[in-house]
Parts: structure tokens; sequence; C-alpha cells
């Protein structure tokens, strides 16, 4: 039964992230006459239906924890927003640095989207680990080193995605925030390793090898649907950040010609 | 010198940071606005925690490091508006020197004034707050120099970018004091232990952070900052 599960939910997670990206990219770029939204529309049918059946899971399906009782039932939730939220911060660390190996707006596009993605699951886990902090230390917010340097992170990246609104030049702006990336991005390895290196309130790292055989599957399942509907995200955030940039880059022919660039049409 | 000959960096890097000492000292301005800054914030710190000698004292170190940080703000925002003004950095970067050394010299120029203001600072806490200096002046040194460093490398490619951007007073604190605080809080710790005496020999361990953290940040603004400033 568990090895079926797994198996499905790892098929469907992986089918609908490949389809996704490439119908959604590849085959169907922004502004091409073919349609995209099919492809769009079965990612977030197969992350509803995992997401279902990962909530019924752990609900219901696991049984209680033996210190916390139902209230470990959060990190079926609160764990894979984690994950998701790392997965797209090292995303937008590799956009980053590929940028500056090679220009593309792609590239800056997508850096663009990995960012706010990341900060949005992040945020989200954050939340999601206070509500479990009350029952469970007693405090929303405990000066942790883990809770404090994913805070600190956190906002690096609202500052970098200040800085992107900030700077009106498309190219100055993707080679800043590029440099900014990189260095914000410094901070990860911290974030990961800060519950083995200070060893405080925050429980080590949630994975498979360090859960309850019987809570594994029930993780996985959830974390399959958050892959879903992180790509999903990451997708159309993606394809606005793209159209926004042909935007930007296409306008200046647009306008009417600076006559100062030009001193023989000055009458 | 014969055309087509590069200046070496070490030497470039002299001389764009004697320029900079040279603006600094011609006006002074600059400086005489920072010592006045950080007087204030460290009054307002004695005004805002009350009267109380005792805490002041055991808190002098965070706020040193708070008031050099502020300060610092204000200093590396000017250190690029200098350039901006009649638009010098383009003239530098037409110059045959690596633009790199733009970055060393901007990044030790800073590194200076925040070490001076800090050391202007001291004779102040130790007159408002009453603290005492229980380790000596060296290791108060090395604490202030790494904790100037650790501010002024990562500052010095955020002013750069926050220089040309819009909003740019917003933008050097919204993205340079997230990214410093590992770096400001052993800078605080270590010079609590210099102020109150380091019975349990941690001072080595921050001392260890903070030239961790140099090491990052200086490598990764020498590395940066050609494409922070290119056109």
């Amino acid at each position: 039964m568990n090895t079926v599960l797994q198996l499905v939910s790892t098929t469907a997670a992986l089918v609908s992230v490949a389809l996704g990206i490439y119908l959604g990219v590849k085959w169907a770029p922004v502004g091409s006459r073919f349609n995209a939204r099919p492809a769009l529309y079965a990612m977030t049918g197969a992350a509803v239906a995992l997401l279902a059946l990962g909530s019924w899971m752990g609900l219901v399906w696991t049984p209680p924890e033996r210190e916390m009782g139902h209230v470990y039932r959060i990190i079926y939730v609160h764990v894979p927003a984690m994950w998701m939220a790392m997965l797209a911060l090292v995303l937008n660390f590799g956009c980053c640095i590929a940028y500056l190996f090679k220009a593309s707006w792609k590239t800056d596009a997508l850096a663009e989207a990995a960012a706010e993605v990341g900060l949005l699951f992040g945020t989200y886990g954050l939340v999601l680990g206070s509500i479990w902090g009350k029952p469970t230390w007693g405090v929303y917010w405990d000066w942790d080193p883990r809770l404090t340097a994913m805070a600190i992170m956190l906002v690096t990246y609202v500052g970098y995605t200040a800085l992107r609104r900030f700077v009106e030049d498309p190219e100055k702006r993707a080679v800043w925030s590029s440099v900014v990336g990189i260095i914000s991005g410094i901070n990860m390895p911290i974030v990961w390793k800060s519950v083995q290196w200070w060893r405080s309130l925050h429980q080590v790292q949630s994975t498979p090898k360090t859960v309850d055989p019987d809570m594994v599957l029930a993780l996985r399942v959830n974390a399959w649907a958050s892959l879903i509907l992180l790509v999903l995200f990451l997708l159309h955030r993606y394809r606005i950040a793209l159209a926004t940039r042909e935007a930007e880059v296409a306008l200046p022919s647009a306008l009417p010609t600076d006559t100062r660039a030009n001193p023989s049409e000055v009458v | 010198m014969r055309p087509g000959r590069s200046i070496s960096l070490p030497r470039s890097v002299g001389v764009l940071l004697a320029k900079d000492l040279l603006i600094e000292w011609r006006t002074r301005a600059r400086l005489n606005a920072l010592v006045f800054f950080a007087l204030a914030t460290l009054l307002l710190f004695s005004f805002a925690v009350g009267p109380d000698t005792k805490l002041l004292a055991r808190n002098a170190g965070g706020y040193l490091w708070l008031a050099l940080l502020f300060a610092s703000v204000l200093a590396l925002g000017e250190s690029f508006r200098v350039e901006q003004e009649n638009l010098t950095l383009d003239g530098l970067r037409l110059a045959p020197a690596d633009a790199r050394a733009i970055f060393l010299s901007k990044a030790v120029g800073n590194t200076l004034l925040l070490v001076a203001l800090g050391a202007l600072l001291i004779p102040v806490m130790v007159a408002l707050y009453g603290v005492q200096v229980a380790m000596g002046p060296l290791p108060f040194a090395i604490t202030l120099l790494l904790g100037c460093m650790a501010i002024s490398a990562p500052g010095t490619v955020y002013s750069a970018i926050a220089s040309n951007a819009r909003a740019r007073d917003v933008l050097l604190p919204l993205l340079l004091f997230p990214l410093i605080i590992p770096a400001l809080l052993a800078a605080a710790k270590a010079t609590a232990l210099v102020l109150q005496g380091d019975p349990m020999e941690q001072l080595g361990s921050w001392y260890g952070l903070l030239s961790g953290f140099n090491l990052i940040y200086w490598g990764l603004g020498f590395a940066l900052f050609p494409r922070v400033i290119e056109d």
C-alpha cells in the first residue's frame, strides 16, 4: 500500500511538473498563438488532488505523535513549505550566477519569479511554525538561531525584491539584483545548518530520515503537492516577469526619438 | 606614464584612496556630520533607556555598534555621491585602473572613517555610560577594525548600487541591515567582552566569526564589484 501510494504520488508530481514546464515554457511561450492553459489547469488539478490526499493522510491516516499528540500534524505543511522556499531561493541563487556569466532576460525573469515565490513560501512556513510554537513551546516567537536566521534571510530577500522595484533601467536592474542575490544567497547554508551548529529549541531538520516511518509517506505526498504548487507559481510569475520585461525593453523604440541624440534633427 | 601601460592594483588603490582622503580632508563636512550624528545617537540611547548607569554600561557594546551602523549608512551613502555629482565615476572607469581598485579604495576609505569615528566615540562612552575598558586598547582596536571592515565591504557594494537607484536613502539600509546582523552581533559581543573582561576566553570565537564574515564579503565584493559599476 505504502509503496504503491508513494509511486503514484511521485509519478503524478514529476509528470505534471515536467509537462507543465515543457508546455508552459517551451511549447507555448508568452505571446505565442498556442495556449499553455491546459497544462497549467492539469497541474492545478494534480496539485489539488495530491493536496487533498496528503491532507487526509496527515490529518486522519497517520498516528498522533507520542508527546505532542495531534499538534505535530502541522509538519505536513510547515516542512514542505520550508523545503520549497529553500528550493526556490537556491534557484534564484543559480539564476543570479548564470545571469552574470550569460545575460538573458529569461534567466532574469526566472530569478525574479524564484525570489518572490521563495519569499512567499518562506513567510508561509514561518507563520505556520509560529502557530505550532505557541502550544508546543508556549511562545509564538523565540530568538532561537534557526528562527532568527530564517527571519533575517527572508528580510534580505525583501530587500532584493525592493531593489527590483526601485531600479527602472532593466539591464542595470538585472545585473545589480544578480549581485545582491548572490550576496544574499550566502545565508542559505547558515539557515540550513543552524539547527545542527547551535543545538537549541528548534529540532533538527524533519526529513524522511528523521521522522517516524509511519509519517514518511504523508510527508512525501504533501511535499510532492507543494512541489507542483511551487512550479505552478514559478511558471505564472515567470511568464508575467518575461512579458513585463519584453514590454519594458521594447518600449523605447516605440517612443518618439530623442532629438538630442540626433543633432541633425534639431531645427 | 607611457600610454597603454596600466597601473598595478595596489598602486591604483593607493592613488584612489589618497584622492578620497584628500577630498574628505578638504571639506571635512562628512566627518563633522558623522561625529555629531553618532554622538547624538549615543545620547539618545541614554535617554531612551533612562539614567540607569549599570544598564547603560552593560549594553554599551551594542549601543556603540548601533551608533556606528547608523552613522555608516550616512558615510556609505556619501562615498558614492561624491563620484555621482560631476559624473566622475565615468572618469574613473575610463582611467587605466582596475574596477576592483575602486572597490578596495572605497571600502578601505569607509573602514578608516568608521574606525576613526569609533575611536572618537570611546571617550564619550566612558563619560556618558561610565564604562571601563577592562582589556586594554589592543583587543579594542582589533574589534573595532574587524567590525568596521565587516560593515564596509558589503556596504560599499550596496551603496554603489543604491546611489544609482530610485529611493536610494531607503534602499541602502534595507539591503545592508539584514545582511550584517551576524557581524553586528559578533562585534557587539566582542566589545562587551573587551569592556567587561573575558574570563571564559570567548573573545577568540567572536573574532573568528568576524574574520570569516570579512573574508566572505571582501572576497565577494572584490569579485562582483566590476559588474556593479559597468555601464
